[in-house]
């Protein structure tokens, strides 16, 4: 586990990553569905529009510099020695991505999957700080995301960082371990988009003046359902991508990653569907489709070192807690998150790491094995006490310059007439009176 | 508020690290991991405090 150089893998090892990194686009393509569906229609082809946008400037931002930052584990680093130990914290790759033969050694196929990881992190944002960021705004955010803030935590968790290292250096069970990414693609992004959420604000006629939140619902559940789908296939070939090559699991257990990863998707989502049955008197589809993510995105870290029951009760309280969680974010903190980002990205994030501590079963013991749960806490307060204060102050200083919300005018008009000239559904007239005073 | 919010954030992750680095035994390194999470813990409640939406109250 947590190898600190990448795995030599077999033929058969390779054409299975290849075919686990083939199916991640998917998950992309879910996650901008269940954005742009959660989303009103007047912002609907922004939304998608955006989506490109984002993935492509996460893309070349990461070629320009992000792997230069992340590395691979056991490859050119910066390292300080503090007490005698070495703490390796930034990768030193040379720009560009030169050095990197593309021909299906280790390092190339990190690089594959890590160019649609990041572009997967920062599809997250979007969901938090939907209908009222302005593109030029949301790719410049994206390229910090992509060059400064994932690329830094991804080279700690998964370059052969100090937090893989705390194992080795200081007895903490076999280090931080998060395999398919709940900590460097999910909380990372839902950090983010938490940090958005409060740059921005919420959307015009979200509060009313007595403080009350208006529901505003989105306007396609079929797209946001159908992106669940999608985002299932995605998942499946991250976390098995991730496996292999960051935690140096056989590929054969993919099988298990497999069963692990939909076990706790669906136990999510039932959970949710239950949740809100009971509470609202009929299950709610687009939380259910939130309980769905946070079950995806709480099974990442987990995925490979738990048994199949263990995946299921993960998803089970991803599937409770998230519901909770859009309400009291919405309710009583006045966070705006369309896209229930923060709760399904950032809080299942977190309880994915966890759930390694609490319940990660490894086939051969190591040094300090009582410390993994001290390892897995101490990648959360990672997040939490350095990544969400630097993606904020990131974003506070671009907003300086660039400033990141629409203008009032835009929101009234929807972001697809207002920045792209065209709506996605040009044959439908809306009329809206839900930015009166009330 | 938010500024301290945020350098409190920082703090308890400094704390963290300090355990890490400084304690050997699993038991109090787990508690001073422990204590500087709820330090984040603390900071985050400032954060979002500092980050409420303000309402105005009908006269």
């Amino acid at each position: 586990m947590s190898p600190l150089a990448p795995p030599a893998l077999s033929e058969s090892g390779v054409v299975l990553v290849l075919f686990s990194i083939l199916l991640i686009p998917l998950a992309i393509a879910g996650l901008a569905l269940i954005n742009t569906g959660l989303g009103r229609s007047r912002n609907a082809a922004h939304l998608m529009m955006s989506s490109l946008c984002v993935m492509a400037v996460a893309a070349g931002t990461y070629f320009l510099c992000g792997f230069a930052w992340q590395g691979v584990a056991g490859g050119p680093a910066h390292a300080v020695s503090i007490g005698g130990k070495p703490w390796n914290w930034l990768a030193g790759q040379p720009w560009f991505l030169r050095g990197v033969e593309m021909n299906g050694s280790p390092a190339s196929l990190v690089v594959w999957m890590q160019i649609l990881s990041v572009a997967l992190a920062a599809l997250i944002p979007m969901g938090g700080a939907a209908e009222r960021w302005r593109l030029g705004a949301m790719c410049a955010s994206t390229a910090l995301l992509a060059g400064i803030t994932y690329p830094l935590f991804a080279h700690w968790v998964w370059g052969g960082g100090w937090l893989a290292q705390l194992g080795i250096n200081y007895q903490l069970g076999r280090g931080f371990i998060d395999a398919g990414g709940s900590g460097a693609i999910q909380a990372v992004g839902g950090l983010t988009a938490l940090a958005m959420a409060w740059i921005l604000g919420p959307r015009r006629g979200k509060y009313t003046i007595d403080g009350m939140p208006t529901a505003i619902p989105g306007h396609n559940a079929v797209l946001v359902l159908f992106g669940c789908l999608l985002a299932l296939a995605g998942w499946l070939g991250l976390n098995s991508a991730g496996a292999i090559l960051f935690t140096g699991v056989a590929p054969l257990a993919t099988v298990l990653i497999g069963v692990n990863t939909t076990l706790a998707a669906g136990s999510a989502a039932l959970m949710t569907a239950v949740i809100t049955r009971v509470r609202f008197g009929r299950p709610d589809a687009s939380l259910t489709a939130n309980g769905w993510v946070a079950g995806l995105a709480a099974s990442s870290a987990a995925c490979a070192v738990v048994p199949p029951a263990a995946a299921m009760l993960i998803g089970l309280v991803a599937g409770l807690v998230v519901p909770f969680a859009i309400e009291n974010l919405e309710l009583h903190l006045t966070i705006d998150d369309p896209g229930g980002a923060i709760s399904v990205h950032a809080i299942g994030g977190i309880w994915g790491l966890i759930a390694v501590g609490m319940f990660g079963r490894f086939p051969s013991p190591a040094a300090g094995e009582s410390g993994q749960w001290v390892a897995q806490l101490v990648g959360v307060s990672t997040l939490l006490g350095f990544v969400l204060p630097l993606t904020y102050g990131l974003n506070r200083l671009l907003n300086r310059f660039l400033p990141q919300r629409v203008a009032p005018e835009g929101e009234r008009q929807g972001l697809d007439l207002y920045e792209l000239g065209a709506g996605a559904y040009p044959e439908f007239m809306t009329h809206t009176d839900e930015f009166l005073q009330r | 508020m938010k500024m301290a919010g945020f350098l409190l954030l920082l703090a308890g992750w400094l704390l963290v690290l300090a355990a890490v680095l400084l304690l050997r035994a699993v038991a109090p390194q787990a508690a001073f991991v422990l204590v500087g999470m709820a330090v984040e813990a603390l900071a985050l409640v400032l954060v979002f405090r500092a980050h409420l939406v303000p309402h105005r109250r009908h006269e």
